[in-house]
């Protein structure tokens, strides 16, 4: 097969949605790109290890905690801050994967929600670190590398790409593979944080575990372009969707339901098998 | 020293919540042992049950008896529900992987509980207790309910009531040799295919009932589904996944270091939960009374 040079280009895509686009666009960019990361760091487990976490957002919401507060109550230039987030949640994940992982293959699935809710209560009880539910607003923005929404893009771009080459070596290292997608979560995180400008334990909530699942699902697990497909679509989704009903759970349970039941390798699944038909039928006439 | 009352109002309430913890784990470990999924959708059964039960109470209105009528029916309901989703789509993804199976009790989880929310709202929902057991019992200086009472003794009789119907009935036979090898049973002449539709109606029956009869003592609300499996999964690690009486001691501890837990760590009282969860994990990753599986 001849390789399409896709990183570069989605690279250089990427960098040019600021100048092509409105200010809108550049938000909605910003936005997807994080939660390309945050769901192709899901994808390192899903798709390499097989291993399916329901409860990713547990070190997405350390991530943007550690950055938030570094950075807030410490005042950590964003350089520091943000590779903390990295850190940190790899280090939770190291710690919660021994159980997931390496103890009961079986119990994968429960223990990583269970120990997502675990956090999240933690994040809303522990009011004097947290703020509970107030969350930790008025993250600061203006840190260093820190110039606007733009500078966002490129950086959490060149992350994407870096999990790629990384994301090959892990396949056979399940606790590793572990590791890494929980501190990808986290800098995924960290970064969300200050893009939302505050911090909230719903950051760590199971519905933001499904969020991500079903992006990664959505765009085709295993293929590495896959999550960050699925990112931009469920983001496009969700905005035309929440301004005519607020049951946007409901809209992607049916999602659910509807990839399992009619295509179970998502989008790049479909295009993959179209993509096959059409060069079958050009060959064969 | 906290004194001799405390301690036992704290020990009851341990195992009232116990009661309930067992009702919906064992449901979970039913289906787990039969089918092999992890039916993430089971804490919504319960939650359903409790919004039944109060939607039942709403129409039958107050009065002697009528409190049972609606739970029953509620629990009914549920299990009707289970059976009929079991039938109509889940079945459809036996032959496929094990992580489509999961998955789409996961959407299950996502569409019916945003269903409840388009029913009921987001305010919560209480129930008032049925009038014959508004009254409370004075034991050692603590006061208990006598709601509360009623629910210790409920709680064992529906432990044995369950047994009973997996040791001694067809049904139970079937299922606790589906639970050993489904082909061979399947070989045998017995039809599968509807002792697996059976099985969700038991276990969305005994899901539906642990919600109805919850919903005097807790408001119902939106999320209580996800709290309460996370709870379940934790009875069940503990205890043994798939097993019957692991499961009982697994909901008997959890109950009391729930509620003794709330002196050690006055806020965090999950934590002592999870650490007694991770103990039993790093020495018997298969549960107190489990068996290591393949």
């Amino acid at each position: 097969m001849r390789r399409v040079p896709w990183a570069p280009l989605a690279l250089v895509a990427a960098l040019l949605v600021p100048a092509a686009g409105s200010r809108f666009y550049t938000f909605v960019a910003n936005d997807v790109v994080i939660w390309a990361l945050f769901a192709t760091s899901l994808n390192l487990l899903v798709g390499y290890s097989g291993l399916v976490s329901f409860g990713h957002a547990a070190y997405f919401g350390i991530g943007a905690y550690t950055t938030g507060l570094l950075m807030k109550k410490a005042a950590l230039p964003f350089l520091l801050a943000f590779p903390a987030a990295g850190v940190l949640a790899g280090a939770f994940a190291l710690l919660f994967g021994v159980f997931c992982v390496r103890l009961t293959r079986i119990y994968f699935a429960m223990l990583t929600l269970a120990f997502a809710q675990f956090l999240y209560t933690v994040a809303y009880k522990w009011r004097d670190l947290t703020g509970g539910s107030d969350g930790i607003a008025c993250v600061p923005k203006t840190a260093l590398f820190w110039g606007g929404p733009s500078l966002a893009t490129p950086r959490a771009f060149y992350f994407v790409v870096a999990v790629s080459l990384i994301g090959v070596n892990v396949r056979r290292y399940e606790l590793a593979a572990f590791v890494l997608a929980g501190a990808f979560a986290g800098l995924a995180g960290g970064l969300f944080g200050i893009f939302n400008r505050g911090v909230f334990p719903d950051f760590a909530y199971w519905t933001k575990s499904s969020e991500v699942l079903i992006m990664t699902l959505l765009g085709g697990m295993g293929t590495f372009y896959g999550p960050t497909v699925g990112a931009l679509a469920l983001i496009l989704l969700n905005q035309q969707i929440t301004s005519y009903t607020e049951y946007w759970p409901f809209v992607l349970g049916s999602i659910l339901v509807a990839l399992l039941f009619g295509f179970p390798g998502g989008l790049a699944g479909a295009a993959i098998v179209l993509w096959a038909r059409a060069r079958g039928r050009l060959r064969s006439a | 020293m906290p004194d001799p009352s405390f301690v036992f109002a704290q020990s009851i309430s341990g195992l009232t919540a116990a009661m309930f913890l067992f009702l919906i784990a064992s449901g979970l470990s039913l289906i787990f042992g039969v089918l092999r999924v992890l039916n993430f959708a089971h804490g919504t059964f319960y939650m359903l049950g409790a919004y039944a039960a109060y939607q039942l109470v709403q129409w039958l209105g107050v009065g002697p008896g009528r409190f049972w009528l609606a739970a029953l029916g509620a629990a009914a309901a549920v299990a009707a529900l289970g059976g009929l989703i079991e039938r109509v789509l889940f079945r459809h993804l036996y032959g496929k992987e094990e992580l489509y199976q999961l998955l789409f009790t996961y959407a299950l989880v996502l569409v019916l509980s945003d269903s409840a929310k388009m029913v009921w709202g987001t305010q919560q929902k209480s129930v008032s207790r049925p009038p014959e057991l508004t009254g409370s019992f004075s034991v050692f200086g603590a006061t208990i309910p006598s709601y509360n009472l009623l629910i210790l003794l409920l709680g064992p009789a529906i432990a044995l009531a369950f047994w009973f119907v997996l040791q001694r009935t067809r049904v139970g036979r079937f299922i606790r040799a589906a639970a050993l090898d489904r082909e061979t049973l399947g070989a045998l002449g017995v039809n599968v295919s509807a002792l697996y539709t059976w099985v969700f109606v038991l276990a969305s029956f005994l899901g539906g009932l642990g919600g109805a009869l919850i919903s005097p003592m807790r408001a119902t609300t939106p999320g209580m589904d996800t709290e309460v499996i996370v709870e379940a999964f934790v009875v069940v690690v503990i205890g043994g996944l798939g097993s019957f009486w692991g499961t009982f001691l697994g909901a008997l501890i959890y109950g009391q270091v729930l509620s003794f837990g709330i002196l050690l760590f006055p806020r965090f009282s999950i934590f002592a939960v999870f650490a007694l969860m991770a103990a039993v994990l790093i020495v018997r990753p298969w549960g107190l009374l489990g068996r290591p599986l393949r």
